[in-house]
């Protein structure tokens, strides 16, 4: 009996064990028929090292797989890979969406980060076109070696360069030109006029006179133009007598703004008459400095209010504070969106380059008036050059357009 | 001697930016955060005399009793009173240290920053009635600038209808056409300002900020 069933378990189990091997293998082939099946793989994948910059980069092309938006239509993206040597082992890189065709790796340049990439490092690419299906996908051929470096020249900036000389070769032309004693005009700067009445009116008023140098550094190309006309204004100050205000958002501004004031004083004859607080610090909150400029306005009520410099949001809040006190205003910053608001509120404004321009004008020295006459050269070179430009683009030439192309 | 190594040290600072911007390699890339890094240093040591010249200004007020010096009171205050909270020197408030501190947060948030945002809400008033001075039709010019001033208010306003479509199609053309081409005008005309005045101060004609009249 016991023999029987041990038979009959023997020729199920005999009978099962095929069965289910075969039943897998009908699976499997289920499977098959309905998996993804394999996209053709990107080709003519190359990589050469990134132009134009530090190095830690190499900037990688390729054709994007037939399958990708037509042929099979089951590339949903590529991913970059990247290894030291061509047998891997290999490291994603970058995770592309469909139709990309190029990328550019850029590694980072501290050794002690983990995405450090070094320059002449031998280094070896391959792409891999994917799909939905996580295990189907095709690699390209590996490429490499390819290593990247940084350039000693960037060649995208050769327009920057040759605008640079040749306005500086047309300014150094013109001081020559000016020093020979060439007569150079110059248009008036109401804003500019206007400084020496002004600080005439406080004289007769007894009442100081509020220089702000703005929100800018002493970095800050029109903090320095506003040290120029600082400095004749407080010339002017030291032999009128009058007294001279100069609150600071900036400590580095504050120290090149006492010096300048000094000097001054010292040019005019008056170097005992200069003190030190008349030029002093504030604080570098800009509506804290805001509410202290307005409050030595409405409590001095200063007779003449001058603005020069880098101004953002405060501007109109002090041009018009300074205008319900009472005072002449003159401002002149280059910071576009501010110009509307100084217009409203200050009697002068000084737009855009013409802060730039005070200093030679009111200087009148042939060095200054040089640098200005090649200014205004270079405008008249932009509105040709701009016209030029204008027509070509119009007329479909587009050769003229890609001369002043900057590239990073 | 006095005059020539800073003007000779702004020369050579000033090629080497220049240079600087053309060469993209590691090493100038380098150098420059070094020359950058000082930029820090210098402001740490002038903001101690930033800060000094403040005390200075404050305390002569107060001790002078000269006009309005409670402010010049209330000023040293709030100064020390931040400082003393950013050390912690009080440890029974029980926080951390510097930014953290509970006294300092309630100062910075419930005090500076409303005080902060009040001076900021004063732009709205000042707009309008800078707006009123300026829109004042007394020429052609004034008048034109007060049209278009209403057509940009008024396009986005929902109770014109076709009109409004109208508006918003004008005050876009205003917009970027007539008043982007005047502030290019304007950003074409600064940028040369701005070389020309770097150049100035690079080859030492420029030197106010030196003290040369």
């Amino acid at each position: 009996m016991k023999l029987k069933i041990l038979s009959i378990f023997c020729s199920l189990l005999l009978g099962i064990v095929p069965l289910a091997i075969a039943q897998e293998n009908a699976d499997t082939a289920s499977v098959d028929s309905t998996a993804v099946a394999s996209p053709a793989p990107v080709s003519q994948l190359t990589a050469v090292d990134t132009d134009n910059d530090h190095g830690h980069s190499i900037s990688l092309k390729w054709e994007p797989s037939p399958d990708d938006g037509a042929g099979l239509k089951s590339v949903i993206g590529y991913e970059v890979y990247r290894a030291e040597s061509p047998g891997g082992p290999f490291v994603i890189r970058a995770a592309l969406p469909s139709g990309a065709s190029s990328h550019i790796d850029v590694g980072a340049k501290e050794k002690e980060s983990g995405d450090y990439m070094a320059d002449y490092t031998d280094y070896y690419y391959k792409v891999r076109a994917i799909t939905a299906d996580s295990l189907v996908y095709s690699d390209s051929d590996v490429f490499g070696p390819v290593q990247c470096y940084g350039q000693w020249f960037n060649t995208g900036r050769i327009p920057v360069l040759v605008f640079v000389i040749g306005f500086m070769c047309t300014t150094i032309l013109l001081i020559q030109k000016a020093k020979s004693g060439a007569k150079l005009f110059v248009r008036r700067l109401a804003g500019i006029e206007a400084v020496d009445e002004a600080i005439g009116r406080a004289t007769e008023m007894g009442k100081p006179i509020l220089y702000v140098l703005g929100l800018g550094t002493a970095a800050d190309i029109a903090t320095i133009a506003s040290y120029t006309i600082l400095g004749r204004v407080a010339k002017k100050v030291a032999e009128y007598q009058t007294r001279l205000i100069v609150p600071c958002y900036d400590p580095i501004t504050m120290t090149v703004a006492q010096e300048t004031v000094k000097t001054a004083y010292a040019d005019a004859g008056r170097p005992d008459d200069y003190n030190e607080d008349m030029v002093y610090f504030v604080t570098q909150s800009q509506f804290a400095y805001v509410a202290a400029v307005n409050g030595t306005m409405l409590r001095e009520r200063p007779a003449t209010n001058i603005y020069m410099g880098l101004f953002y949001a405060e501007s109109l809040i002090l041009a018009e504070t300074g205008a319900l006190a009472g005072s002449i205003q003159i401002s002149g910053t280059d910071q576009i969106a501010q110009i509307p608001f100084f217009i409203v509120a200050c009697d002068y404004t000084l737009i855009g380059e013409e802060l730039y321009a005070a200093s030679a004008y009111l200087g009148r020295e042939p060095l200054l008036l040089g640098s200005l006459k090649a200014q205004d050269y270079a405008k008249a070179a932009f509105i040709v050059l701009a016209v030029i430009g204008f027509l070509t683009i119009n007329f479909g030439i587009d050769w003229f357009k890609q001369l002043f192309y900057i590239s990073n | 001697m006095k005059r020539q190594i800073p003007l000779a040290l702004v020369f050579i600072f000033g090629i080497f930016h220049i240079f600087q911007y053309f060469v993209p390699h590691e090493s100038s890339e380098w150098l420059y955060e070094f020359f950058l890094k000082w930029i820090y240093i210098i402001g740490i040591f002038a903001l101690a005399l930033g800060i000094w010249s403040l005390i200075r200004v404050s305390w002569d007020k107060v001790k002078h009793r000269r006009p309005n010096w409670p402010y010049a009171l209330i000023t040293l205050g709030g100064l020390f009173a931040m400082i003393i909270f950013g050390f912690d020197y009080f440890r029974h408030f029980f926080t951390a240290e510097g930014l953290q501190n509970y006294m300092f947060r309630a100062f910075f948030d419930y005090i500076l920053i409303p005080i902060q945002s009040t001076m900021f809400s004063l732009l709205a008033f000042f707009i309008a009635s800078a707006a009123y001075r300026a829109f004042r039709a007394r020429s052609l010019l004034a008048t034109l600038l007060l049209l278009s001033a209403l057509i940009i208010m008024l396009r986005f306003n929902p109770y014109l209808g076709f009109f409004g479509d109208y508006m918003e199609k004008t005050a876009s053309w205003l917009l970027n056409v007539p008043n982007l081409a005047a502030k290019r005008a304007i950003i074409i005309g600064v940028g040369l300002g701005m070389v020309a005045t770097s150049l100035k101060v690079m080859l030492g004609i420029e030197r106010q900020y030196l003290g040369k009249d």
